[in-house]
C-alpha cells in the first residue's frame, strides 16, 4: 500500500510539472464488482452493459476490469483490495451486500474511489446509488390490474429488505386501483439468483392460480416457466422478451449506463464527490422494455400517461390516502411519502395478505 | 494390450506422487481450458499459481491464501478422521453455519459489555454449534440404521434456512435499518478475531486449524482411537473382532468434524467474514471434501492442500481481474484438481501392464 501512495504522489506531482503527456498515456482504471454471473440477463448483465458503455464512452481512455459471482463478505474484501492495488482509481460494487466490505477496503484507499449499489454507508471516498424501481413498479402494477383475468397476481420477492417490500406496495397499490378484486401472492426465495428456485416459485404461484408474475429476483427463470405455462409475466432489471416472447408483457429495466459514464467522466476531471443518488425515469435510469403487442392500447396510453406524471413529478406512486396493512393511517389525502420513510420501509400496505418474514 | 493388475498392497510411491502428478495435470488441461477461451495458457497458469505469491503485491495476496486455507484445514482435518474410517460427514457445510450461528449469538448477547471472558465462551458456543448439527446424522445412524451421507447432507439446507432466518429475525442488527445480518462482529473488540500478527492472516482460525492438524497427526499414529479408526476403514471386520465398537466410532467421527466445522464457521464470522447474513457460507464445508482427499486424509497433507486450495483460489481471482477469465472456468480448474487427483488414484492400487493378447 505504501508502494500504491507513493506512486500516485509521484502522478500528482508529475501533473502538477505538467507533464500531461506522461499522465495521458496512464489509463484510468475503473473495477466492477459482480455478485451474479455477467450471464444472468438481470441485474449484474445490465450492470455490465453500463460498464461496457463506459468503454464505448471513453474508448482508450479508461481501462474497466470486472470480476463476476462474488460473494459478499471477505470475498468482496479480497476482490475490491486486489482492484485497488492494481491501480483502479474507481470501483463499482454492485450489490448490496458488499456494504461493510466497501467501508473496510475504502478506509485503506483513502484515493480510490467507490461507488455502492443501493447501500446507505457513505464516506468522503464512497458514494452511493440505486434506482427508484418502485416508480416502474406503479406502472406495471396498473397493466397488470388491468391484464388479470383471474384477479391473482404473482410476485416472487427474494429477501425481505425495505428495497423489495417496497416493490412490492407500488405494485400493489396500483394493481388494486385500477382493479379492487385483485389479489397479490407472494411467495419468499431468499435469493437474489437461484433459476432453479426461482422456476419452482413461479410454478407454485401458478398452481395458486395466478394468471401475472412478477419478479424481484435475477434470472429469467420465471419468465422461461409463465412461457410454458401460457400465463403473462414482466421481465425484472433486463428485457427479458427472449426467454417469454408471449409472456413478456412489459420489463423495468436498470439501465446504469449513464450513471456510470457520469461518475467516471467525473473521476477523470475531478470532479468527483461523494453523494447519494436515487434516480427514477426522469433521469432514465428506470426504464420500460416495448410493450407486448397483448397489452390493450387503451392500458398501454394509461400506462405511459402514468409514467409521464412521474416524471413531470406531478405524480408520486406513494400519495395518501394510504393506511399500513394493520389499518393504522400512513398517508393523509395527497400526502406524499418522504425518501427517508421509502428507504426504510419495512412494512406492507392496507389489502396486502400475509406477513413479512422476519 | 494394456491391462490393469490390482497391485498386492497399494503402493505408497504412487499414494505420494499422485497428488503432484494431478496437480502438473491440472495445469495441462487447465491451460489448454483457457486457450480454447482465447487467453495465453502460460499467462493464466502463472497467474493463479505464481503472482499471489511471487508477485508485486504477494505481500497481500499470501495473508489472504492463508485466510481461505485456514476454514478449509481445520474443516478438512476434521473429515479426514470420519473418512478414514468409513464414515462420511458430507453436511461440514451445515455444522459450520451452525457453529457460526451459535457462537455469534453469544457474543452478540453479551454485547455491548466488554470481558476477555466473552471469545472463549463464543469458541466452546461455535464448537458445540456443529457438534450438535453433527449429533443428528450420528444418533439417527447408529439408532436407527439411516445413512449419514444423505442426513448431514440434506441438514445443511436446514442451515441454511435458519442462518437465513435468524439473519432477518432475532439477530438481526437493530441499528442496520431493516437490512438483514447481524451487527458487525468486527467492530466489537469483545467478539473480534483480529490477525494475531497485524497484516499476516494469522488469526485465531489459523492458530486452532495448525493445532487441529498437530492433535491429528498425534492421534493416529500415537493414540488407540486413531488405530480404531484405521482399522475400521481399513478392515471393518477386523476392527468389530478386535472390540471397536463401531456405534461409539460414528459418535465420535461425527462429533469432532462437527466440531471442528462449527469453530470454523465461528472464527470464520468473528473474523474475515464479520457478520452473520443470509449469504454468510461460501462452500468451505464442500470444499473441504477435496481438500481432505487431495490430502489423501493425512494431517500434513490437508494442510498443503488446503494452502494449495486458497492459492488457486486467490490466484483465480487475480485472473480473473486482470485476465478477464470468466469465473465458472476457475471452478472448473479447480474442478479438475479433484478429477485428475481420483483418476490417478487407480495407480496407487493397480499397475499398468503390457500384456500381449494370446492367440486363441
Amino acid at each position: 500500500m505504501k508502494r500504491r501512495t507513493f506512486l500516485a504522489s509521484a502522478a500528482l506531482a508529475l501533473g502538477i510539472a505538467g507533464a500531461g503527456a506522461a499522465l495521458a498515456e496512464e489509463k484510468m482504471k475503473a473495477g466492477f464488482v459482480y455478485v451474479g454471473p455477467v450471464g444472468d440477463f438481470g441485474w449484474t448483465y445490465q450492470h455490465d452493459q453500463g460498464r461496457q458503455a463506459v468503454k464505448a464512452e471513453y474508448g482508450d481512455k479508461v481501462e474497466t476490469t470486472f470480476v463476476e459471482n462474488v460473494p459478499e463478505g471477505a470475498d468482496a474484501e479480497r476482490v475490491m483490495t486486489q482492484m485497488a492495488l492494481g491501480g483502479a482509481d474507481i470501483i463499482f460494487a454492485t450489490s448490496f451486500g458488499y456494504m461493510d466490505a466497501v467501508q473496510k477496503v475504502a478506509k485503506k484507499f483513502p484515493n480510490v474511489k467507490f461507488e455502492h449499489a443501493t447501500g446507505y454507508k457513505r464516506a468522503d471516498n464512497v458514494a452511493t446509488y440505486s434506482a427508484r424501481f418502485y416508480e416502474g413498479r406503479a406502472v406495471i402494477g396498473t397493466i397488470a390490474g388491468r391484464m388479470t383475468k383471474t384477479n391473482k397476481i404473482g410476485y416472487i420477492a427474494s429477501f425481505p429488505i425495505p428495497e423489495v417490500i417496497r416493490g412490492i406496495n407500488a405494485a400493489y397499490i396500483h394493481a388494486k386501483k385500477v382493479n379492487p378484486d385483485v389479489e397479490f401472492k407472494i411467495v419468499w426465495v431468499y435469493t437474489w439468483f437461484d433459476p432453479a428456485k426461482e422456476a419452482d416459485a413461479a410454478t407454485a404461484l401458478i398452481e395458486q392460480g395466478v394468471d401475472i408474475i412478477m419478479q424481484h429476483t435475477d434470472s429469467p427463470a420465471a419468465m422461461t416457466i409463465a412461457e410454458e405455462k401460457g400465463i403473462m409475466a414482466f421481465g425484472q432489471a433486463s428485457d427479458m422478451s427472449q426467454f417469454g416472447p408471449n409472456a413478456q408483457l412489459t420489463a423495468i429495466i436498470d439501465n446504469w449506463a449513464p450513471y456510470y459514464v457520469e461518475r467516471v467522466g467525473a473521476v477523470m476531471d475531478g470532479s468527483w464527490k461523494s453523494q447519494d443518488t436515487w434516480h427514477g425515469f426522469k433521469e432514465g435510469m428506470v426504464q420500460l422494455a416495448p410493450y407486448s403487442s397483448k397489452v390493450p392500447s387503451e392500458v398501454q396510453a394509461e400506462a405511459d400517461a402514468m409514467k409521464q406524471a412521474i416524471i413531470e413529478g406531478s405524480y408520486h406512486p406513494f400519495t395518501g390516502p394510504l393506511n399500513k396493512q394493520d389499518g393504522t393511517p400512513w398517508l393523509k389525502e395527497g400526502e406524499v411519502a418522504d425518501d427517508g420513510t421509502l428507504a426504510g420501509m419495512n412494512f406492507y400496505v392496507e389489502g396486502i395478505e400475509g406477513e413479512i418474514p422476519q | 494390450m494394456l491391462v490393469l493388475e490390482k497391485r498386492k498392497v497399494p503402493s505408497r510411491f504412487w499414494a505420494r506422487a499422485t497428488p503432484l502428478l494431478a496437480v502438473i495435470l491440472t495445469m495441462l488441461a487447465g491451460g489448454a481450458l483457457f486457450a480454447l477461451l482465447g487467453k495465453d495458457p502460460v499467462e493464466a497458469v502463472r497467474t493463479i499459481f505464481w503472482d499471489p505469491l511471487f508477485s508485486e503485491f504477494a505481500f497481500y495476496y499470501r495473508s489472504q491464501i492463508l485466510v481461505k486455507a485456514w476454514p478449509l484445514i481445520l474443516i478438512a482435518v476434521g473429515l479426514s478422521l470420519g473418512f478414514r474410517a468409513g464414515i462420511w460427514n458430507i453436511g461440514a457445510e451445515g455444522q459450520y453455519i451452525m457453529g457460526a450461528i451459535l457462537g455469534g449469538a453469544v457474543g452478540l448477547a453479551f454485547y455491548p459489555a466488554e470481558g476477555w471472558y466473552i471469545f472463549p465462551l463464543m469458541i466452546l458456543a461455535g464448537a458445540l454449534g456443529g457438534l450438535l448439527w453433527a449429533m443428528v446424522p450420528a444418533i439417527l445412524r447408529t439408532k436407527f440404521g439411516t445413512n449419514e451421507i444423505l442426513v448431514s447432507l440434506m441438514l445443511v439446507y436446514v442451515a441454511e434456512n435458519i442462518l437465513s432466518s435468524v439473519s432477518f429475525g432475532i439477530l438481526k442488527n437493530p441499528q442496520g435499518f431493516g437490512f438483514p445480518g447481524s451487527r458487525n462482529l468486527n467492530d466489537y473488540a469483545a467478539s473480534a478475531n483480529m490477525d494475531l500478527i497485524e497484516g499476516t492472516g494469522l488469526h485465531w482460525g489459523g492458530a486452532a486449524a495448525l493445532l487441529a492438524v498437530m492433535l491429528a497427526w498425534g492421534l493416529l499414529t500415537r493414540h488407540i482411537l486413531g488405530y480404531r479408526i484405521r482399522l475400521s476403514g481399513e478392515a471393518p471386520r477386523a476392527a468389530r473382532f478386535g472390540g471397536v465398537d463401531p456405534d461409539r466410532l460414528v459418535l465420535i467421527c461425527l462429533g469432532v468434524s462437527g466440531a471442528l466445522a462449527g469453530l470454523a464457521g465461528l472464527f470464520e464470522v468473528t473474523g474475515p467474514a464479520g457478520q452473520l447474513s443470509p449469504d454468510f457460507n461460501v462452500g468451505y464445508g464442500f470444499t473441504a471434501i477435496i481438500v481432505a482427499f487431495l490430502g489423501r486424509l493425512h494431517p500434513l497433507g490437508i494442510l498443503l492442500a488446503g494452502l494449495l486450495l486458497g492459492l488457486t483460489e486467490v490466484g483465480g481471482g487475480i485472473a480473473q481481474q486482470n485476465l478477464g477469465l470468466p469465473s465458472a472456468s476457475i471452478k472448473a480448474f479447480q474442478g479438475m484438481l479433484l478429477f485428475f487427483l481420483l483418476a490417478m488414484d487407480v495407480f496407487t492400487d493397480y499397475r499398468l501392464r503390457f500384456r500381449r493378447e494370446e492367440a486363441i
